[in-house]
């Protein structure tokens, strides 16, 4: 028999219960259960090792090129060595040991062929760096000292207190420069500024993708709710059927879908065809529908209905037609009876076909390219440009890095004042 | 039918379809006297859910009329019919506190908040659940669900209710105790009671008359003792209470008794309730508890019969025989502390008064 002894209670006199064996009860059961953690956790590795890779890691390296800059001090070493010695604001020019250092610098990064890419980079703090770079090129590495003058001659930009001042900026490793540019800042000699008015672009799209995606959202709410609330009230047969109808979208190309709305929305598509054939309206005030923001609207709203009905139609399947018979058989007349015995119980597919429609909406990018214009694209659209055209991966990263807490900030709001407990799926 | 006036329910040749093939509802006649609480019994399918939703406005006759007060309702929506309803899962409100279901009906009626909350309290401590107003649905047992559902289809006063299986869901214990409770509430309160059950014990409990559906036709409309003593035909003797049933032709008919020769060629005398002239086939329904295993003399019919069985229950034993053919006849004997020396396999006599088995229509 076991040697400690118990007490009248069932537990042992030192109070720890305690498995046949003598080892505690607490550790017997870890052990026990030990296996059975670790095997679940194999079988959830193989995913987890490919999100890691592929999901994980790609976003975490895309947040961090938002603040990276290594490659300044990377191509001129030196330089920023030297110009930290150097008051920016002072009001003169660097001395004598910088400009040597910055040739020899030079000198090594046109030999590597990275001076362009240096000035590429300067260029985003101010326009004309990538010129300057560009121009000095061999002529600046066959300069003797003095090296001060030199560059002088060969641009008097080298001479300009700002050229200096922009180099001094970008010197540090982190560099907020992306997230300024991002939200329409920059960084002068006076502080963080707004850029002048013209040269606003972000904030405004910024805003242009929220409003879209509200709108979108809203109006999928409104076409998709009495779709699911017949597709969910209907005999099982009938409603399977329709339900393909749903479907049938999923199942064509995105780009197929969005190339049909091009022609049945073009100034001569099928629409405005129609409609002057009709007599609605004539030839020459052919609405125009496409490329400009109806046509986000109406195309996105199309693609992403089924993501709204489809949650809807589950929460609204469970919803049994007895309460609404209640709510009559209690005196409610049809409206009362929908209003405040089935919406509040829809309510659950509401929040999650909105947060599904939204969050897809916020970030689309294909469809506003094709169908957008100029007033129709999203700030996506932009991410992407700065990606493949302009290669400005930092801003692209910050775009994204905002866009992200965005969506996180309203999934916060959204758990405030809905709970997030209260979306289901079915 | 004039002779009818004043009833609080009435079907008048009501028949219902939903296919446009077959009848669910086959030429409905049915007076409901106000105050009455009466059953709708019947196997599922038999018609009697139907019936129900026809009376509370949630399917419309196929053909009839019904009426409510004397006023027809065909055309009246069911907001307007003015009739409680509990349902099968109660169907409250799952996004409302029990006080907010309660209130519902009030406040559709456009009824001031003291007044409100005055009907609410009460409807509550008539079901004793004063003190959970502020509950949800879902933090309520089953019978307290089930209570707070009959609370809100009288809160509004209706003089009708109706009730679709509405203890279903609940355990042997509680749906015992919550019959008493809903036969109490009805009996205070004098409201006119249509429920629809497929057990027929509830049925029994609870009813002033009991409608026995199959079918699609009212099998038969009595008094719960008239539907044990008194079966008008087959489907009832063998739906209310057990029954064992021997069929044979009628040999002979003397007004309300016939004498029956059994396939086996022994012959009973029965009342003769639902058989047609001499020469045609009937079957005979007998209750199990009717039968003596040591018959008296004042005891017309007296039958051999093999003991096969015995099962011992406690306050009575089982006894299964093969009587004339019939191996499922049982006979059920009280246990007063006797021996009757009773053994399987053992030949012995039985014996019943005639007024206790009903010669009924045939069964196949």
């Amino acid at each position: 028999m076991s040697s400690t002894t118990t007490t009248q209670t069932g537990l042992p006199s030192d109070g720890v219960m305690r498995a046949a064996d003598g080892t505690p009860l607490k550790r017997s059961l870890a052990r026990a259960l030990r296996r059975e953690k670790l095997r679940s956790f194999l079988l959830i590795l193989p995913l987890l090792a490919f999100i890691t890779i592929t999901f994980i890691a790609p976003i975490a390296d895309m947040l961090f090129r938002s603040v990276e800059n290594g490659m300044v001090e990377e191509t001129i070493p030196r330089t920023v060595e030297a110009l930290k010695s150097w008051d920016a604001t002072s009001g003169e020019l660097p001395d004598e040991a910088v400009f040597e250092a910055f040739h020899a610098d030079f000198v090594e990064a046109f030999k590597n062929k990275t001076h362009t890419r240096l000035g590429l980079r300067l260029n985003y703090e101010q326009p004309g760096m990538s010129g300057l770079f560009r121009k000095s090129g061999r002529r600046a590495t066959n300069l003797e000292p003095p090296y001060k003058e030199g560059f002088i001659d060969i641009d008097e930009d080298w001479g300009a207190l700002e050229t200096w001042q922009v180099i001094k900026r970008a010197s540090p490793p982190l560099t907020d420069g992306y997230f300024l540019a991002a939200v329409d800042a920059e960084r002068t000699a006076d502080g963080i500024q707004m850029k002048p008015e013209k040269e606003r672009i972000y904030l405004f799209l910024f805003w242009r993708t929220l409003f879209l995606s509200i709108v979108i959202t809203l109006s999928c709410l409104v076409l998709g709710y009495p779709i699911a609330y017949l597709l969910a009230n209907l005999p099982l047969r009938t409603s399977n059927v329709l339900m393909i109808l749903v479907l049938l979208p999923f199942w064509t190309s995105l780009l197929v879908r969005t190339s049909a709305w091009k022609v049945l929305l073009q100034q001569q598509g099928v629409i405005n065809d129609t409609l002057v054939w009709i007599g609605l309206i004539d030839d020459a005030h052919r609405l125009t529908m496409i490329n400009n923001q109806t046509g986000t609207i109406i195309a996105m709203t199309h693609i992403l209905l089924p993501f709204m009905i489809l949650p809807l139609f589950s929460v609204m399947k469970t919803i049994s037609p007895s309460y609404v018979r209640a709510a009559k058989s209690l005196g409610a007349n049809d409206w009362t009876a929908f209003w405040r015995v089935y919406f509040p119980q829809s309510v659950p597919g509401i929040g999650a076909g909105a947060i599904l429609v939204f969050i897809l909406a916020i970030g689309y990018y294909i469809t506003p390219e094709l169908v957008g214009g100029t007033s129709g694209i999203f700030i996506s659209n932009r991410i992407a440009y700065h990606i493949s055209t302009s290669l400005n991966w930092g801003l692209a990263a910050a775009l994204g890095a905002i866009l992200l807490g965005l969506v996180m900030l309203l999934f916060y709001v959204y758990d405030r004042i809905v709970g997030i407990d209260n979306v289901k799926l079915g | 039918m004039s002779s009818n006036r004043g009833a609080a329910v009435r079907f008048e040749s009501v028949q219902k379809s939903y296919d446009g093939e077959t009848l669910v509802v086959k030429n409905l006649n049915l007076d409901i006297a106000r105050g009455e609480f009466l059953t709708m019994l019947g196997p599922s399918g038999s018609g009697k859910t139907t019936c129900l939703m026809m009376l509370a406005g949630f399917e419309p006759a196929t053909h009839g009329e019904i009426f409510l007060n004397d006023h027809p309702i065909n055309n009246v929506p069911p907001h307007k019919r003015g009739i409680g309803m509990v349902f099968q899962n109660y169907a409250l409100f799952p996004h409302m506190t029990v006080a907010e279901n309660l209130a519902f009906p009030l406040q559709v009626r456009g009824m001031d908040k003291s007044e409100q909350e005055r009907r609410i309290k009460r409807a509550l401590e008539m079901v004793e659940l004063g003190a959970f107003g502020s509950r949800r649905p879902a933090q309520l047992s089953g019978g307290q669900q089930q209570r707070v559902a009959v609370a809100r289809a009288l809160v509004f006063d209706p003089e009708l209710v109706l009730m679709d299986e509405p203890l279903g869901a609940l355990d042997k214990q509680l749906r015992e105790q919550m019959q008493y409770e809903i036969k109490h509430i009805h009996e205070s309160l004098g409201v006119t009671v249509v429920y629809v059950t497929h057990d027929q014990t509830e049925a029994l409990t609870m009813s002033d008359r009991v409608a026995v559906f199959n079918d699609g036709v009212i099998q038969q409309l009595s008094p719960p003792e008239a539907l044990y003593e008194e079966p008008q035909n087959s489907f009832v003797a063998q739906f209310i209470g057990e029954n064992n049933k021997l069929s044979g032709e009628v040999a002979a008919l003397n007004g309300k008794q016939c004498m029956v020769r059994l396939d086996d060629g022994s012959e009973l005398l029965a009342d003769a309730v639902n058989v047609g002239g001499v020469g045609s086939r009937t079957t005979i329904s007998l209750r199990p508890e009717r039968i003596e295993v040591v018959p008296t003399d004042q005891q017309e019919n007296q039958v051999e019969g093999l003991v096969e069985e015995l099962i011992y229950l406690g306050d009575h034993i089982r006894v299964r025989m093969k009587v004339a053919g019939n191996d499922e006849f049982i006979v059920k004997v009280r246990n007063r502390g006797q021996r009757w020396d009773l053994q399987e396999g053992q030949m012995r006599k039985i014996g019943w008064s005639a007024k206790d088995c009903k010669a009924l229509d045939a069964v196949s």
